[in-house]
């Protein structure tokens, strides 16, 4: 890549923050120069970001609905999914697991609630309820 | 606030060779971020079917977390001083107290947990590597080498951040070099390290690791439109261009910069096979770019179902790193 080809597309997704990018200039000698970001990895990116978005939108629905429990909302609006969530918690995912149904998620001490809000950097009210 | 530190911020590509390199000009070794991508022997292709990030099989242009200081130390000689706890209150402690006797400390964090990236790059990647240089008021002052600009973090942000557990969990590692060698013995040291990068790219024997599993990724993505639906489809492509792209400079991003390792290398070393091997692999580069520009326009177009051209563009990156690396395994 040429230093006059490095990409400035002006990424959504970078938020403003210019990354550092090895290119090769004129006079065929490698230098770092930053740039705005390019296009290919805001795709990329976005993808990611809308695939939680869109499980975080089914879980809610599934919630509202009674089949589902706050927590599986929560978890993918955290950007996890279970082999992740049980991870950061220290659980097992069989455990967790039960937790995204409503019956057992109920039934969680005060202990469990608190350790599923820290995880998610979340408090234990907002872990409990749905956004309105 | 603890005494400051003076410190000079440098933007890097990737943050652990960023990291290293800075830490290490701290103490007064002049060694440029290339130079400890190139020497650390960091640079690879791995792709794991049977590892899930996210869901997703794990795709990697670098060797894991930890091996590029760890490769550095190794190779220059010089001792690590490396530090993980278990308590969180005694991570946060003896972070401080390295501060407070002037010592920059690399740290191993979380991205998803530092308020200073934007939002949509936060994502639940546990081997992020900053240096912290300072304390003031409660914050952190933090180099993080992939900002232009130092930023500050609070503490509590930045203890969370240090002690997330799940894949690639930092426990709240923290390190700095002990000691630094006064000169680098570059005629030695660089040829070591790229046979350690070829043998590896071209002789590892399992087939997830080098050359070869890029041509297998090739196939399987040739296939995939017939084995998952459409969207799963784009999810596991846009994976491997995340990875490529996004996670610190990437595929593309690591070939540049091992490139420019190469063109150091053979500047200082004069050797020209090492120049010509670093347009080779700016090549290399270019054609992991155009990988991630056909894959990302299939990721775009909902109604593109065939997936040839991707498969076609990563054998063409595949045969431009063959070519590299027996290039470089021929006697000069």
């Amino acid at each position: 890549m040429k230093t006059d080809d490095i990409p400035q597309d002006d990424n959504p997704t970078l938020g403003g923050v210019r990354k550092q990018v090895y290119a090769v200039d004129d006079d065929g000698r490698y230098t770092a120069k930053p740039t705005t970001g390019w296009e290919v990895e805001s795709i990329v990116t976005s993808q990611a970001v809308a695939e939680y978005a869109r499980l975080a939108a089914d879980a809610l629905e599934r919630a509202r609905a009674g089949s589902a429990s706050p927590l599986e909302f929560h978890m993918y609006d955290r950007r996890l999914e279970l082999p992740t969530l049980a991870a950061a918690a220290g659980l097992w995912q069989w455990q967790v697991r039960r937790h995204l149904k409503p019956g057992p998620f109920r039934s969680l001490s005060p202990a469990q609630l608190e350790l599923y809000a820290t995880t998610l950097g979340i408090s234990v009210d907002e872990l409990r309820g749905l956004p309105a | 606030m603890t005494t400051p530190i003076s410190f000079t911020h440098r933007h890097a590509g990737h943050c652990e060779s960023g990291v290293i390199s800075s830490l290490l000009r701290h103490r007064g070794l002049n060694i440029s971020e290339p130079m400890v991508l190139g020497l650390s022997a960091a640079l690879t292709f791995a792709h794991f079917p049977f590892i899930k990030v996210g869901g997703l099989p794990l795709t990697s242009y670098r060797m894991p977390p930890g091996a590029i200081y760890r490769g550095l130390a190794r190779r220059l000689g010089f001792r690590m001083h490396t530090e993980r706890f278990r308590n969180h209150a005694a991570g946060a402690r003896a972070l401080d107290a390295h501060l407070h006797r002037g010592q920059p400390v690399g740290v191993q964090t979380s991205v998803f947990w530092l308020p200073y990236f934007p939002p949509a790059m936060r994502f639940h990647f546990n081997a992020h590597n900053l240096i912290v240089f300072g304390k003031d008021e409660g914050e952190y002052l933090v180099s993080d080498p992939v900002f232009e600009h130092p930023q500050r973090c609070p503490a509590a942000d930045l203890e969370k951040a240090r002690f997330v557990k799940g894949l690639l969990s930092p426990r709240g590692l923290i390190y700095f070099p002990e000691n630094v060698p006064a000169t680098i013995d570059l005629a030695k040291l660089v040829p070591a390290a790229i046979r350690r990068t070829v043998n590896m790219m071209l002789r590892t024997p399992i087939p997830f690791i080098g050359v070869r599993a890029m041509r297998r990724l090739s196939v399987k993505i040739a296939g995939l439109p017939k084995a998952v639906d459409p969207r799963l489809a784009r999810l596991y492509v846009g994976q491997i261009v995340r990875m490529q792209e996004e996670i610190g400079t990437g595929g593309g991003g690591f070939r540049f910069m091992y490139a420019a390792f190469l063109q150091e290398a053979g500047e200082q070393l004069n050797r020209p096979h090492l120049i010509e091997a670093s347009a080779m692999m700016t090549a290399t580069g270019d054609a992991w770019r155009e990988f991630a520009s056909v894959s990302a326009r299939y990721i775009k177009d909902k109604s593109q179902v065939d997936t040839e051209p991707l498969s076609r563009a990563m054998a063409v990156a595949a045969d431009h790193e063959e070519t590299v690396y027996r290039f470089l395994l021929k006697p000069h």
